[in-house]
């Protein structure tokens, strides 16, 4: 069994994120970076499977440019055995990296793809989707449980009906939720033991894909958030306030 | 330009987001010319499509093979509805739905997608969109292209339709299903909502945060004081990571974005997360112990207090002047 975890690398969710004066994209000089939350569940989960019995190999991806390589050893500390760094410089909409996805699932053929069911930069929620419609592959979403059965796997999505259980064929591409575990801190040893599995460099080139621009943006702005608070000191106040404003 | 409106139903009925979706359709068809249709999909559709009639033109693929929502399944049938009527854009309200099945479509028209669209403009025809990202810290607008525009649309950011004057036409789709995959099978939805509005569709939300400290307070308090108001019961992600709500409550990037007449935040600290899904509400109230908690940067009405003290005297309060 092989498993694929992509990941993607985005801003420290603790960060205030802040726009550069000229509105051209967000200040990261600063900003620590870390593997996309929801991924680091998928591949938390791709470590569980593992060790709950199936006899899986763990190959995490990274789609960018060199600084990537550090969150990528960070998946190798957590238990991935080796990762792919995709090198390409510019910055990507969904489409080219479900693409993208596609070419690298063709070259290794998982039996798996586990990945997060968004990334908290775009907050698209589309390459999942993407991905398994590319490959005609049988999709699971939203993941808070998962379960491997002979043949097939058995997941739990959170829906805005409430949990739905589906049984889904495999090869699969299923996408994980905040409730499907809690991501492992990498130990001392294993983070040793990271620096010596393999990162295997690969030019975008290598995969025979020109990339389809699909969302342009055109502009970007920080809006204020703030508001100004009538600061009520009593329950009787409150009531009486509340009674005004409620439809 | 032709706009074909994803509608997604429960339990036989639209749901409000795809009201929201038809909104944000016949808007864009006004300003550039063009129509706008239901493409509504399942089995035994005869009632909600004459619900949707009422808003607009219904082409319906009424099949039991679509008995079952799945992504497996609708997405190919969508893609092919969307190429026979030969739709320029395809449009959903956004939710689990639309994510799951619609983005799958949107893949095999092209994955020319926009998600979570909170406005749009048109400049020089070209149809521009806005839509968050970092959990509502950044706006960005964009711009689509590519063969197919496929849109979801907050239900938060356009207002239900109105329905129209005349009822209009219901026409069925003559589709190819043969080919259909079967490699899906749903085996169970369970909700524990308890039969209160989803978060997303109701005026009040009443939610609760950390100060919560279990599940029965949490439905003494914050589901008590929503039924009060007829409101739905939200919740931030630490009571539901904590298992004391239900997920489907979860309001945030990571949840729910919601956007009622009143949204009351009741012992919620206010993390970036939590914010992005409910800063757009109309009023904020807040109560929360600690007076510098970030919740009173964007609340309406603030009062510092202990959840466990005001709830039980707020609600006593409401009904009050509920059975007056």
């Amino acid at each position: 069994m092989k498993i694929l975890v992509p990941t993607k690398r985005v801003p420290d969710t603790d960060q205030r994120i802040t726009l550069r004066e000229d509105g051209s994209g967000i200040n990261d000089d600063q900003l620590p970076f870390v593997i996309n939350p929801f991924d680091a569940i998928a591949l938390e989960e791709a470590i569980r499977l593992r060790e709950t019995g199936c006899d899986a190999e763990i190959l995490t991806v990274g789609i960018g440019s060199a600084d990537y390589e550090e969150q990528l050893r960070s998946g190798l500390a957590m238990g991935a055995d080796r990762a792919i760094l995709v090198q390409c410089e510019e910055s990507l909409d969904p489409w080219n990296v479900a693409r993208i996805l596609q070419a690298l699932v063709l070259r290794e053929g998982p039996d798996l793809v586990l990945m997060g069911k968004q990334a908290v930069d775009d907050d698209a929620s589309q390459a999942g989707p993407f991905l398994a419609a590319l490959l005609d592959w049988p999709q699971a979403t939203f993941a808070s449980k998962v379960e491997l059965t002979e043949d097939a796997v058995r997941v739990d999505r959170e829906t805005d009906q409430g949990i739905e259980t589906i049984e889904v064929t495999r090869p699969a591409v299923i996408t994980t939720d905040l409730r499907l575990n809690e991501p492992r801190y990498a130990s001392l040893p294993s983070i040793l033991k990271a620096r010596k599995k393999p990162i295997e460099q690969l030019p975008l080139e290598a995969l025979a894909i020109t990339l389809e621009p699909r969302v342009k943006i055109i502009d970007l702005e920080a809006p204020s958030q703030s508001r100004t608070c009538r600061r009520v000191d009593s329950v009787d106040q409150l009531a009486e306030a509340l009674v005004e404003v409620l439809p | 330009m032709k706009i074909l409106v994803l509608a997604e139903t429960d339990a036989g009925a639209l749901r409000p987001a795809s009201l929201a979706a038809i909104e944000c359709g016949r808007q864009l068809s006004e300003q550039n010319g063009g129509s706008v249709r239901w493409l509504l999909l399942g089995a035994q559709l005869d009632t909600v499509a004459r619900e949707a009639a009422r808003y607009a033109p219904v082409c319906v693929v009424d099949a039991e093979k679509l008995a079952t929502v799945t992504a497996d399944t609708w997405a190919p049938v969508i893609a092919r509805a969307v190429k026979q009527e030969g739709a320029e854009l395809l449009l959903a309200g956004s939710g689990t739905f639309a994510k799951d099945v619609l983005t799958r479509a949107a893949a095999l028209l092209g994955g020319t997608m926009a998600s979570d669209v909170l406005g749009h403009r048109w400049v020089d025809g070209q149809l521009q969109l806005r839509r968050a990202m970092y959990a509502g810290a950044i706006v960005a607008t964009v711009q689509l292209s590519g063969p197919v525009q496929i849109i979801t649309c907050q239900s938060t950011a356009y207002a239900a339709a109105e329905p129209l004057a005349a009822v209009e036409a219901i026409r069925p789709l003559a589709i190819d299903l043969a080919d259909l995959p079967a490699r899906v099978q749903v085996e169970a939805v369970e909700s524990k909502r308890g039969g209160r509005p989803d978060v997303t569709e109701a005026a009040v939300v009443v939610s609760g945060g950390r100060a919560i400290k279990n599940s029965a307070d949490f439905e003494a308090l914050i589901g008590k004081l929503a039924d009060t108001l007829g409101g739905a019961a939200g919740s931030s992600r630490v009571l539901v990571d904590a298992g004391i709500a239900p997920n489907e409550l979860q309001v945030g990037q990571t949840g729910k974005i919601v956007a009622p007449e009143v949204y009351l935040a009741l012992g919620i600290s206010g993390a970036v997360q939590h914010m992005a899904g409910m800063k757009n509400s109309k009023t904020i109230v807040a109560v929360n112990n600690d007076p510098d908690a970030p919740i009173f940067e964007v609340a309406n009405l603030g009062l510092v207090g202990d959840v466990y003290e005001v709830v039980p005297q707020l609600i006593e309060r409401l009904s009050q002047r509920n059975s007056e």
